[in-house]
């Protein structure tokens, strides 16, 4: 029941700001630029092959690699004033002193930026849908890949809150994300600097080499526990940001 | 209705809050008046469950604010300082929303909501965003929001600053019209405030309680002693000493008046009646000066504070 009222207020604060219109134009456009490019590469090289056998390799695999890269730019924005913007008005004071639980107030947020995760995702399905009406698309893996984005969103998010948590400045808040995702993101790339060990245990780590199985189409068992391990982490870090009011300063 | 006991909150090295003791009755309007950071944000902060007591412990409606903290925020309206409110949500829709936390639903929360509008003079800004409102509305928005669970405490941080003249006497109208039914704790820097709102004042210094008693009394015991502006068409030296020299006046303070134009003085005495203030008029008079002023200066929150921390300096707090 709060937390209805709590999840509806801050869905409606994503909607009524200027800010969510300007991601979601950004985010779309930029994934219609790769869409188009991809697909424009596909038709001018792909001849020759057997196209429409190929036609998941060649292109279908890479729209989830090129929307995952738009996600990481844009979901620091829409993280950033969940709670510094509480912070920064006095907001927060109210919230705290409403007879909710830190975990409903956490729990609210989390699920209304899910909620606009869902909205940018399901935009992007367009894509697919439109090839699709020109030619049947296989959508077994493209399910896999999407899901795979779905987590990655949510790790985004919960990331995102706990930073948000911690300040009351949103830009810090957005460039303290973005730098935190980013270094998760990139952790395995170069292979020349780590040595084999350090490899296996990065590997582990690292946030795209989980995401790339989902996008090959496999879903590993793994690979869910490992964004579900994130997501937890993150927000059980955001409740104690919060909750260190009461054990600060003493 | 509220119990504070020995409460004490550490923020590092600074002891914000230094064992803090009194209690407000059912339906008593009481006061915390103190300069800012005194700690009077921070005694509502603990009594609103915001944050616990370093040590100590303070009890609201029988609550606990520490252990059931969750149970007393329900029993609780508060209006933090300078009333942070969201600024983009429409007041109606903002106060909807609160109603809904409180789970208050369906027909009972549009007659609460309807109700507080009303009692706070909201029905004409209803559709109006909270960020366009003006200071006072704002204002007015952020008691609404305390009031519509039909709160048992009220707890205020500083309801009038930051407001115009009329605003300021809306609100305590306002206010006012809880005695009785709500029981309300809030806090002020300004002095006639307390005097005019509050049956009951709770003096805070540096974390300290300075004094604790009911407004009127706290009158009388500052108004022992007075200070009476006089400004005289003559030559200031012969002016002070005159005016020194009036029965019941122990000391003289000169303003200005070192060159020309007309003297103005401070003039302290022990009693509070007109009778010096009738004695320095006819002394000037018959100096053959011209009297342009007298009149008997308020004690400020400064002067009231030094008296206040002198006398407990000297005897043990009541």
């Amino acid at each position: 029941m709060s937390f209805l009222a709590l999840f509806r207020k801050e869905l409606r604060s994503y909607f009524v700001s200027p800010l969510f219109y300007v991601v979601a134009a950004v985010f779309f456009c930029l994934c219609g630029f790769f869409f188009y490019t991809r697909l424009i590469f596909f038709v001018e090289y792909g001849f020759g092959i057997n196209i429409l056998g190929n036609f998941w390799l060649a292109f279908l695999a890479g729209a989830p690699y090129s929307i995952s890269m738009v996600l990481l730019l844009v979901m620091p924005l829409l993280t950033m004033r969940l709670f510094a913007e509480e912070k920064k008005l006095g907001t927060i004071e109210l919230l705290l002193t409403y007879p909710l639980r830190d975990r409903t107030i956490v729990g609210a947020k989390y699920a209304a930026c899910a909620a606009v995760l869902l909205v940018l995702l399901l935009g992007t399905l367009g894509y697919a849908v439109y090839l699709n009406a020109l030619q049947p698309l296989p959508w077994t893996p493209l399910v896999s890949g999407f899901l795979g984005l779905l987590f990655l969103g949510l790790s985004f998010i919960a990331c995102g809150l706990f930073i948000s948590a911690l300040t009351e400045n949103q830009v810090v808040a957005a460039i303290g994300t973005l730098g935190i995702l980013l270094l998760f993101w990139v952790l395995t790339w170069n292979e020349a600097a780590t040595g084999p060990q350090a490899m296996r245990v990065l590997a582990q780590v690292s946030m795209f080499d989980h995401f790339e199985t989902f996008v090959r189409g496999v879903i590993d068992v793994r690979d869910v526990l490992y964004f579900v391990f994130f997501i937890s982490f993150f927000n059980f870090l955001t409740l104690r940001a919060l909750e260190s009011r009461t054990w600060r300063g003493r | 209705m509220i119990v504070v006991d020995h409460l004490t909150k550490q923020f590092g090295a600074t002891r914000a809050v230094d064992r803090v003791s009194f209690h407000v009755d059912r339906g008593e309007i009481i006061g915390l008046l103190g300069p800012n950071g005194s700690g009077k944000t921070t005694i509502m902060r603990i009594l609103t469950g915001f944050f616990p007591p370093t040590s100590g412990a303070a009890t609201v409606a029988g609550l606990d604010v520490t252990r059931d903290a969750l149970a007393l925020r329900e029993q609780i309206g508060y209006l933090p300082e300078s009333a942070a409110l969201y600024p983009d949500m429409r007041v109606r829709a903002f106060l909807a929303f609160c109603a809904e936390v409180r789970r208050i639903r369906g027909d009972a929360a549009r007659r609460r909501v309807a109700k507080v509008m009303e009692d706070c003079g909201l029905v004409d800004v209803g559709d109006r965003l909270i960020g366009k409102l003006s200071k006072g509305y704002r204002q007015r928005v952020g008691l609404a929001q305390a009031l519509v669970h039909e709160p048992a405490v009220l707890i205020l941080d500083e309801p009038t600053v930051g407001l115009d003249p009329r605003q300021i006497i809306e609100i305590r109208a306002l206010i006012a019209a809880l005695r009785g039914r709500t029981t309300v704790l809030l806090s002020t820097h300004i002095l006639p405030e307390v005097s005019t709102t509050c049956d009951r004042v709770v003096i805070i210094d540096r974390g300290h309680i300075v004094a604790e008693d009911s407004a009127a009394a706290l009158g009388r015991r500052v108004s022992g002693s007075e200070r009476t502006l006089i400004t005289v068409d003559g030559p200031s030296a012969s002016v002070c000493a005159a005016v020194g020299a009036v029965p019941g006046v122990e000391r003289v303070e000169l303003k200005n008046g070192s060159g020309d134009g007309p003297a103005s003085l401070i003039a302290y005495s022990a009693t509070a009646d007109g009778s010096v203030r009738k004695a320095i008029a006819a002394v000037v008079v018959q100096h053959g000066w011209g009297l342009l002023e007298v009149r008997p200066l308020s004690l400020s929150l400064e002067d009231l504070f030094v008296r206040l921390v002198n006398e407990e300096g000297t005897t043990p707090a009541p």
